[in-house]
């Protein structure tokens, strides 16, 4: 080649170069382009619930309890978010509220609420609101001047929305809202002994005999329902578990059947390839859906979708690891005068064993992602738990609490994974 | 001779040894296969008990909605290329889902790959940190946050193309980033020698290294997250899957359009596989003919 053919080469080939990567950004440009309009991005900021945002977040880090007079018959109700649940029994009340003929509520920097036949609210700032809620109507008394923007009032309502909590009168009703952050009753819930004590308390009653009770309290929690949320976690997992290595024993004989080296007939070796194909390319998604019909919702189901979509794509790399298979330690094996079976035991398993687990552990790992997502459409594991809990709309510190404990278990597998990986890969090249 | 007597006694120590070391090693494998197929079975009874149906009772039940589906599917196979057109829509939305939080998640993990990447990255105290939003990112199924963002956006593509591109994000930022560590710095320090600034360094020193390696990765996420994308529809975020859950909850009926939506989803997981998979073997297969010719 001479110089000046070189030189031409050089200048078309920086020609090209400049132009793809003048071409590329272009198109992905024109692509988000039209991604912009075709998913109505613009017409996001309408769409964006901000009331929603500011409960979700709100709501994570810290809770309600509800302060309830009925008017008509001057009952007290204290629950905690509004649930029967979180009910303090009758004559039991936090310390910022004092029981009594008349009831007073202390919401923190000035803020009291009076609770009886006539309802008054210091506001601190503002001046004193009254209230004699009856069958006429809420009867509210505001001080003079104009309403301002945190009461809405009403002939038969009045909603005073305040930093330290939510004052609503109705005709039937009286309810304050306060807000408190935390997780309530993550421990225990109200109706056991071991509410609000110290954990040095609980460490030294459980040290002298009680841990079993104690135990018992905080699995059977039922605000946060310990038990149930670790059964979910064991379900997910053992979904993960069940259909990886199911799957991965299905996939090893059928491996052999679609290698070129081990199956010399052409017809079975595509029949094996097309199932493969078959298997991956229905997905998981309709697996989950035909076998949800047949065996209803619960692990099993999930385990089986699993187990069916990755028997195809283990299938799928098996006999790829099969075909590379070195031919010489065969031979090795062969010139022992070994029979068939001991020619795979010894001279092709020992190749494919490191390659292969370490693909069926990596999938153990992405799995229990999968069996998560597989769970909150079939109905199974924590998977259920966070969509039953996303459904309720307020539960979201709930839903925080599973997000958590989500990201730590797919991290404990990933990690154990990794653990085993190196353990018994290494452990085998010894 | 008088080496081979004295060696004697010693080689039969050694295979003495070698067939205890290897009864050991038999005696601990049976051992963990046992346990291991004790795990598979007590398993499988757990999740057959906690099932709602039993396994057994549920097995020859299986093809009865598949056959349910094909029977429809069949009985009215003239309306199936009316429905091909109707749903093509969906599914050129659940592929611009799956393609557009590719190429989002591609460009993010590509930035945060290279500031991941010990001796590419300006700002070494970020590797840790980065990492680890790395693996969060990667542990959180897109599931979880398609839904958180359904609520505050409401259903359609955008939460699901939010979701899946955080995740690929942490997919490809991880994967990614070990490509790079395999990168030659020698173009790099080539370019800082004549001045070059970060970012010249990396477009021209490290991204024409790896770019083929990148994009091999970017086509396999595309394959993952069309799949992802139509589950995220059945729970609610526009596309194929969204039909798919309504022509599935109104039941026996509209099978045949079940079918029809099968079918577009099962052609298009495969036309891609098969697609990508090519792609790739010419980017990694394709390198080095490409160098041979140049």
């Amino acid at each position: 080649m001479s110089d000046t053919t070189l030189t031409q080469n050089t200048i078309t080939l920086f020609q090209r170069k400049k132009l793809v990567s003048f071409a590329i950004p272009v198109l992905i440009l024109a692509y988000f382009t039209y991604i912009f309009f075709a998913f109505d991005i613009g017409g996001l900021a309408d769409r964006i619930n901000v009331n929603n945002a500011r409960t979700l977040i709100s709501d994570t880090y810290s809770y309600k309890t509800h302060v309830t007079r009925d008017n008509r018959s001057g009952d007290l109700e204290i629950a905690i978010e509004g649930e029967r649940k979180g009910r303090y029994a009758e004559g039991t009340a936090p310390d910022w509220v004092s029981l009594g003929d008349e009831t007073v509520v202390d919401l923190g920097n000035g803020h009291v609420v009076t609770l009886g036949e006539t309802v008054r609210y210091d506001v601190p700032g503002y001046g004193t609101i009254t209230a004699d809620p009856g069958s006429s109507g809420a009867n509210a008394t505001l001080p003079d001047g104009d309403v301002p923007d945190f009461i809405s009032a009403s002939k038969n309502r009045l909603m005073v929305t305040t930093d330290a909590g939510r004052l609503t009168i109705t005709r039937n009703r009286t309810e304050i809202f306060n807000y408190s952050v935390g997780w309530e009753l993550f421990f225990f819930t109200l109706n056991s002994p071991y509410y609000g004590m110290g954990v040095g308390e609980v460490i030294s009653r459980a040290s002298s005999g009680e841990a079993g009770a104690i135990w018992q309290d905080f699995w059977s929690n039922n605000m946060w329902r310990h038990g149930d949320v670790a059964w979910a976690i064991g379900e997910t997992i053992l979904m993960a578990f069940l259909g990886t290595f199911g799957a991965a024993i299905i996939a090893l004989p059928l491996g052999f059947l679609a290698a070129k080296n081990f199956t010399p007939l052409g017809s079975l070796r595509f029949a094996a390839r097309r199932v493969f194909d078959f298997l991956r390319g229905v997905d998981g998604l309709i697996w989950t859906i035909v076998l949800s019909r047949a065996l209803g919702p619960g692990p099993l189901t999930g385990s089986l979708a699993i187990l069916l979509t990755d028997t195809g794509s283990f299938g799928k790399m098996f006999s790829e690891a099969l075909e590379n298979v070195d031919g010489k330690q065969i031979e090795g094996i062969t010139s022992t005068g070994a029979n068939p079976m001991q020619r795979y035991r010894f001279g092709v398993i020992p190749q494919i064993t490191p390659v292969l687990l370490s693909q069926v552990l990596y999938y153990l790992e992405s799995n229990t992602r999968s069996a998560t997502i597989i769970g909150a459409i079939t109905g199974g594991g924590i998977g259920l738990l966070l969509t039953q809990a996303i459904i309720t709309q307020k539960d979201w510190e709930e839903v925080t609490y599973y997000i958590v404990l989500i990201v730590i278990m797919v991290m404990m597998m990933d990690t154990l994974s990794g653990w085993l990986r190196r353990k018994l890969i290494k452990g085998d090249a010894q | 001779m008088v080496d081979v007597t004295g060696a004697a006694p010693q080689s039969r120590d050694i295979k003495q040894v070698y067939l205890e070391q290897t009864r050991a090693k038999r005696v601990m494998n049976s051992i963990l296969l046992i346990i291991f197929a004790a795990l598979m079975i007590a398993g499988f009874r757990t999740a057959d008990a906690r099932n709602a149906g039993g396994f057994w009772d549920g097995l020859p039940k299986l093809l009865d909605f598949p056959a349910d589906v094909v029977g429809e599917a069949i009985e009215r196979a003239h309306l199936l290329p009316g429905y091909f057109v109707e749903y093509f829509p969906s599914l050129i939305e659940t592929v611009n889902i799956a393609a557009a939080s590719t190429l989002l998640g591609a460009i993010l993990g590509l930035f945060i790959s290279l500031l991941v990447t010990r001796g590419l990255t300006p700002v070494p105290w970020l590797v840790g940190p980065l990492r680890r939003v790395l693996d969060i990112l990667r542990a959180i199924p897109e599931i979880v946050v398609a839904l958180v963002l359904i609520f505050l956006l409401g259903g359609g593509p955008v939460p699901a193309m939010i979701a899946i591109a955080l995740h690929t994000v942490g997919a490809l930022g991880k994967l990614f980033s070990e490509v790079n560590e395999n990168a030659s710095l020698k173009p790099v320090e080539g370019l800082q020698s004549v001045g070059a600034s970060w970012g010249q360094q990396m477009w021209l020193g490290v991204i024409p290294q790896v770019a083929p390696n990148y994009l091999s990765y970017a086509l396999l996420r595309f394959e993952i997250n069309i799949r992802a994308s139509a589950i995220l529809g059945f729970v609610g975020a526009g596309g194929i899957g969204y039909d798919l859950r309504n022509t599935m909850s109104w039941g026996q009926g509209k099978f045949d359009e079940a079918a029809a939506i099968f079918l577009l989803l099962f052609l298009t997981i495969v036309v891609v596989d098969q697609l990508s998979s090519s792609l790739r073997n010419r980017l990694t297969h394709g390198a080095s003919t490409a160098e041979g010719v140049v």
